[in-house]
């Protein structure tokens, strides 16, 4: 047989029909549901007075809307509509539900991992662009719209053109103090938002194997970010010991089973891919964010850049909207930009060594009195195993709020919302104008820099806090 | 889904590149739980101030563009989350059809799901489009489907490519539900074989 890669051999065990100049009929093992992009799919089904295939392959949870403040107070009368039609779809349609009374309850990508139900060799769709996130696990997973969560809830099936095959290949270590975040981020802001518009990347190479799953989440989360259709890492020991007794895994002698057919699905040695781009980890420095798109990012020791530095007539306008709604100067050094608010959690950042990491940073010392920072673990379970670790009390020492679960300010529909104007050191995923609230500026950064730049102020670069050690005060 | 066959509207040209489906669709939006209705909160926070009265300078809310339904814009239109309310949202406003260079996979597929047609051409065939939106008024495209071409009364003329299944299915706006529901065999019969650990 032909040597195949890791995406085709998932794809083609997963093709139920194919035709030539047709989009390929692809099964689907798991559809991820939460409350803002399947109501009006539900609405389509009872209209057309359709079923649920296959409730038992379909989980759902609420965590967009989700105050984390005071979670069962919902004030915005449309989130609380949203949340109560998912939980009465679910009941109509026999679809179970991590509510806000679930201890499972969480961010629809933090929990599918946590909960064993994403899996090697999978085919996994959610109503949601970043459901990439699963690919660390060598999942095939990609974000669909509401018609194809209507579609899948309908026949458990999806059309899809087969998309084209991307290798990044990542080298070397990640230095000290360089996150998984600042991987991605450097990928990004190296090869554009669009690079990999059409593909599905599988990241390979040393400095992907070396990392944990948490952090090969990250990676795989903002693939989409670079226009990916989704990020796939092929699975291995670090892998199975994270899903071993996970709750929907294999259990027992099925997982020892499970485990050699996941070994099986690595790219075949020859294999080729459509294309393939390169990077060195490292070269990687800590990553912040100085625009409005990902891919406007920069090293720590960086600055703010001129719009004339860019190439193109429209990449330099871009810069200059850009640089105009984050209120930057060109030249400006990276450290010298202060932050009003730090929000530490998402689906890109919100996993329990995220919070470790920023824990770490924040240990014995003061959010700076000027600025607002609140941690939201990405699920209740998150919260809980912080709670655990003690993890909640070294944030409210330092100053952070400590929250419930769920999206929070990574989007703003609940009421973590940033003000007009006010500049936010983010561990989420998009830097949009607006995502975090009108008018709000966002930078994005990995959480060790986030909980720095709380402590600070400013942006500063984390390496030389770890390098000085924990507990030593290195603020002037 | 309302059928695609020709279209002729006036073009509203939006100079921007990377516009992602929070610009087209700002998230305090998204919490309907229909699927119309969404058209009045299209690029809201560029086209409003923030006590609701028009921001003139926006593109949409010149009197030459009133009434458009192509949209002109430029590069990696429609990044951003997966959400198909910015679909909803530009047809329900009135578009029919977006030309662009390129666009964000996702929404992409959502536009031809919800019978607005995307066109991609050249940069500077887009650039050609935008010159002439920008200094006419009242600027109109005729999109033609069928034929796969853009023109205009003066003498413009330019081919595009489109799959020819979502050609098809746009052409007769047929629902992917029902197409699917014809290989109910197959899914059944893959469902019986398949294994319940991968
Ligand atoms: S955390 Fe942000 S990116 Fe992740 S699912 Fe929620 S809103 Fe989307």
């Amino acid at each position: 047989m032909k040597p195949r890669t890791m995406f085709e051999k998932i794809w083609d065990a997963h093709v139920i029909h194919e035709e030539p100049g047709k989009p390929s009929l692809l099964y689907i093992d798991l559809h991820l549901v939460h409350e803002v992009t399947s109501p009006q799919a539900f609405e389509g089904l009872r209209l057309a007075g359709r079923r649920v295939r296959r409730p038992d392959l379909t989980f759902a949870t609420m965590d967009h809307n989700v105050p984390t403040a005071d979670r069962f107070n919902v004030k915005d009368p449309i989130s609380r509509q949203q949340m109560e039609t998912l939980t009465k779809n679910c009941e109509e349609f026999g679809i179970t539900l991590a509510d806000l009374n679930s201890p499972d309850q969480g961010i629809v990508h933090v929990i599918g991992p946590e909960l064993g139900l994403t899996l090697p060799g999978k085919t996994i769709v959610c109503g949601d662009s970043h459901t990439s996130t699963h690919g660390a696990f060598g999942a095939l997973a990609f974000g669909i719209g509401t018609s194809e969560v209507e579609h899948v809830l309908a026949t458990q099936c999806l059309q899809q053109a087969k998309p084209k095959t991307l290798e990044v290949h990542v080298k070397g270590e990640l230095p000290f103090g360089v996150s998984a975040k600042d991987l991605i981020l450097a990928i990004i802001a190296k090869f554009g938002t669009d690079f990999a518009t059409g593909y599905v990347i599988e990241y390979t190479g040393e400095a992907i194997r070396k990392l944990t799953m948490e952090e090969r989440m990250t990676v795989c989360n903002m693939s989409i970010e670079a226009g990916a259709r989704a990020g796939l890492i092929a699975p291995d020991e670090t892998t199975f010991a994270y899903l071993k007794g996970r709750r929907y895994a294999p259990q027992g002698e099925d997982f020892l089973r499970a485990v050699e057919r996941w070994k099986q699905l690595c790219t075949d040695p020859g294999a080729t891919y459509d294309h393939r781009v390169e990077i060195d980890a490292s070269e990687i420095a800590p990553q912040v964010t100085w625009g409005t798109s990902p891919g406007m990012g920069t090293d720590i020791t960086g600055t703010v850049p001129h719009p004339d530095s860019f190439p193109t007539a429209a990449q330099r306008k871009a810069a200059q909207d850009a640089l105009a709604y984050m209120g930057l100067t060109p030249g400006t050094p990276m450290t010298e930009i202060k932050i009003d608010r730090v929000f530490i959690g998402s689906c890109t950042n919100g996993r329990i060594e995220d919070l470790r990491r920023a824990a770490e940073v924040a240990k014995g010392r003061r959010v700076a009195p000027h600025v607002h920072a609140m941690v939201v673990p990405g699920s209740q379970a998150v919260k809980q195993q912080a709670e655990q670790e003690g993890l909640h009390l070294i944030f409210q020492e330092a100053g952070f709020e400590w929250r419930d679960s769920g999206c929070s300010m990574c989007l703003a529909m609940n009421p973590d919302v940033l003000q007009e104007g006010e500049r936010c050191a983010s561990t989420s995923n998009r830097n949009f104008e607006g995502r975090q609230g009108r008018g709000g500026r966002t930078h994005l950064v990995s959480p060790e820099m986030a909980a720095a730049a709380a402590i600070a102020g400013h942006f500063v670069d984390v390496r030389e806090w770890k390098r000085e050690g924990v507990n030593k005060e290195v603020l002037q | 889904m309302k059928p695609f066959v020709v279209h002729t509207g006036i073009a509203a040209p939006l100079d921007r590149v990377n516009v992602d489906t929070d610009a087209i669709i700002p998230k305090q939006f998204l919490k309907r739980i229909e699927r119309t209705g969404f058209g009045q909160f299209l690029f809201y926070e560029w086209r409003f101030n923030a006590d609701g009265s028009p921001i003139e300078s926006f593109v949409l809310n010149q009197p030459k563009y009133a009434g458009a339904t192509v949209l002109l814009a430029r590069n990696n239109f429609g990044c951003g989350s997966s959400r198909e309310h910015a679909p909803w949202a530009l047809l329900d406003y009135g578009f029919r059809a977006i030309i662009a260079p390129s666009f964000a996979d996702i929404f992409y597929n959502n536009c031809f799901k919800n019978g607005i047609l995307p066109i991609k051409l050249s940069e500077e065939q887009v650039q050609e489009l935008f010159s002439r939106a920008e200094s006419r008024d009242n600027y109109q495209l005729t999109i033609d489907l069928q034929e796969q071409v853009i023109t205009d009364d003066a003498g413009l003329s330019y081919p595009f490519e489109v799959d020819a299944y979502r050609r098809y299915c746009l052409l007769n706006g047929l629902d992917d539900i029902g197409i699917t529901l014809q290989y109910e065999d197959k899914i059944a019969a893959y469902e019986a074989k398949r294994e319940t650990f991968v």
